[in-house]
């Protein structure tokens, strides 16, 4: 709650959230929101303008551009956060079994991420869509395979902070279960480090994903999807330039709006972040500075 | 320092057969039969089973998977990577001159990138809190959350047809690096400056800065030292910045039809060309071990206290 509150407090974090809840929203009942089907070919409304019935006009075979959008969140956002959220949930298992029990565990897990991690991310996940095949599932699949390795290793560093700490160690000499002690005293202290490193790494997922979809990797047509759809206008975009503006700016609006997200809920999970922001001292966090140079978009 | 040197060297030969072993492996990893993505790619149209065994003899794909890693180690050290199976022609003939071309793209928009950065970082340092820092800011947030392709496309719609100013694809003059080379380092700046300019500021702070201005020295000089502090931080990041745009002009490339390693690799993965794919992970994640060194290569000699670090 007091984080929610932190978060109140900023306005443009509120605005975001509330972005990003309606964009969920809208896409999770696309069928509702969507006026159209967008599938439905109109070759009679060929690159139609803007009108009362279709807002944002009529693409190369006369489909519903809002609609088109509207069941577009769904790849282009819903299934970009499922990756994610996988990938962050075995980061996470990974980096809790090695920065709690350390080890031989430990040595094995991080020499697997060091090796994963010498990898360019974007060229593996470029190969692995080439060996998989085509398809946003591979594609989803291949991030998921490198991704987990970064969550892993920032994870693990901050599990470890508090793994020596005395209260644990108290817990431990009281005879509590492992398992008990990493749900109810580390899980909640680290918490507050995932989500933030978890949501700084979405508005770059988004825009890589899209990217792959915009190559003609991902999801294949007639499914609407962003990159896709900006695929599709780029082979008219001489004629018709404005069919690239809708799926653009819903990219750069989305993106925006989780980049501004994350950077408050860094500063509503750690208030003093708040003060030496006031100064101007530095702008990003110590904490996003150390993510940022690995996790940069491609 | 040269011990540190030979040191980082032979750490990093471990991680490369490591990767060179991923990469072979890869190949096997996929759902699909080798010997049958050759034939279809080939245009077989009647595909056996006696076919298919007679070209994993012809490939050598029947021996055991040691020998034939060995057998691949050693041939790509030669620089031979086998052949396309989509074209008949040797890997290297295909990725080679298009390697070429990505690293000049990949140079000239990294130099751009560096510049840009430093300089950006420099003066909203000196300016924090002020307006050009703060509009600077806005506007590379903005800039960061663009699709690069859409930023191309935009820029292609607008200065090569709107304005008919430059080429929209090629690269057969300086004129056709300006859109390519632009959309890059709109696309990092945006990130490397803000390293800069924070790496900067904490310095600002420092003792030496207060002692330098308490000795007269002028502003010029003292923001020079503060730079020089600055960018120790900022080498490594730059070095790695490097293979990560060596790897991701793969967008870009395709937009303004370069004909580069990101336009080879997009192709042969719609053509499941896998010894294509193979060489172009191998050989970007080889520079991007080599970078890696050099950057600590680099750190080390600017920063003697790391170099106890191995």
């Amino acid at each position: 709650m007091r984080i929610f509150m932190n978060l109140c407090k900023d306005k443009l974090a509120i605005a975001s959230l509330v972005f990003i809840a309606v964009l969920i929203t809208a896409g999770l009942f696309a069928p509702v929101f969507a006026p159209h089907n967008p599938e439905e070919v109109n070759m009679s409304l060929r690159y139609a303008g803007p009108s009362w019935e279709y807002i944002l006009g009529n693409d190369h075979l006369g489909r519903c551009i809002l609609s088109r959008i509207i069941y577009g969140i769904r790849p282009s956002v819903l299934w970009v956060f499922a990756a994610l959220f996988i990938s962050v949930l075995i980061g996470s298992i990974l980096g809790f079994l090695a920065g709690y029990f350390r080890g031989k565990n430990d040595a094995f897990i991080m020499k697997l991420c060091d090796v994963l991690l010498s990898f360019p991310g974007y060229v593996m996940a470029l190969a692995l869509v080439g060996l998989l095949g085509v398809g946003l599932e591979n594609i989803l699949i291949a991030f998921i395979l490198i991704k987990w390795a970064w969550f892993a290793r920032v994870i693990r560093t901050s599990v470890m902070q508090y793994a020596e700490l005395d209260y644990i160690k108290f817990a431990k000499a009281s005879g509590i279960s492992h398992g008990k002690i990493i749900w109810k005293h580390i899980v909640p202290v680290t918490f507050s480090d995932i989500a933030v490193i978890s949501s700084s790494s979405m508005g770059t997922m988004i825009l890589q994903i899209s990217g792959f979809s915009f190559l003609g990797l991902g999801v294949q047509a007639p499914q609407a999807e962003w990159g896709m759809m900006l695929n599709e206008a780029r082979e008219v975009m001489f004629t018709r330039p404005e069919l690239m503006l809708a799926p653009g700016l819903a990219i750069v609006l989305v993106v925006m709006a989780l980049n501004f997200l994350s950077d408050s809920l860094q500063v509503a999970l750690d208030p003093r972040l708040l003060n030496s922001n006031k100064g101007n001292q530095v702008m990003a966090p110590v904490s996003k500075i150390k993510i940022q140079e690995k996790e940069v978009p491609n | 320092m040269g011990s540190y040197i030979i040191k980082r060297l032979i750490s990093a030969i471990p991680l490369l057969f490591i990767i060179s072993l991923i990469t072979f492996g890869l190949i096997n990893l996929s759902p699909m039969d080798p010997a049958k993505v050759v034939l279809e790619a080939q245009g077989v149209p009647k595909i056996t089973e006696e076919l298919i065994a007679q070209t994993k003899a012809d490939l050598g794909m029947d021996k055991p998977f040691i020998i034939r890693y060995f057998d691949w180690v050693v041939a790509c050290l030669h620089l031979d990577f086998g052949t396309s199976y989509v074209t008949g022609k040797p890997v290297w003939s295909l990725i080679g001159p298009a390697f070429l071309n990505t690293l000049k793209l990949t140079t000239v928009s990294s130099a751009a990138i560096i510049v840009l950065s430093i300089l950006l970082g420099v003066a909203c340092a000196l300016t924090a809190g002020r307006l050009i820092d703060k509009s600077v800011r806005g506007l590379s947030f903005f800039l960061t959350a663009m699709p690069s392709y859409w930023l191309a496309s935009l820029l292609i719609w607008y200065f090569s047809v709107h304005l008919d100013l430059l080429p929209t694809s090629g690269m057969a003059s300086v004129e056709h690096y300006i859109l390519p080379v632009t959309v890059i380092t709109v696309s990092y700046v945006g990130i490397y400056f803000r390293f800069v300019r924070s790496s900067m500021l904490s310095n600002l702070n420092e003792d030496y800065v207060l002692y330098g201005r308490a000795c007269g020295l002028s502003e010029w000089k003292v923001t020079m030292h503060i730079l020089r502090n600055s960018l120790q931080v900022a080498v490594s990041i730059f070095c790695m910045a490097i293979p990560i745009i060596l790897g991701s002009t793969v967008v870009i490339e395709n937009v303004f039809a370069w004909p580069g390693l990101g336009s080879l690799s997009v192709r042969s993965i719609l053509n499941r060309d896998f010894p294509i794919i193979q060489a172009y992970v191998l050989i970007l994640a080889a520079a991007f071990v080599l970078f890696n060194t050099i950057s600590d290569i680099i750190n080390a000699a600017m920063n003697p206290k790391l170099r106890n670090g191995l």
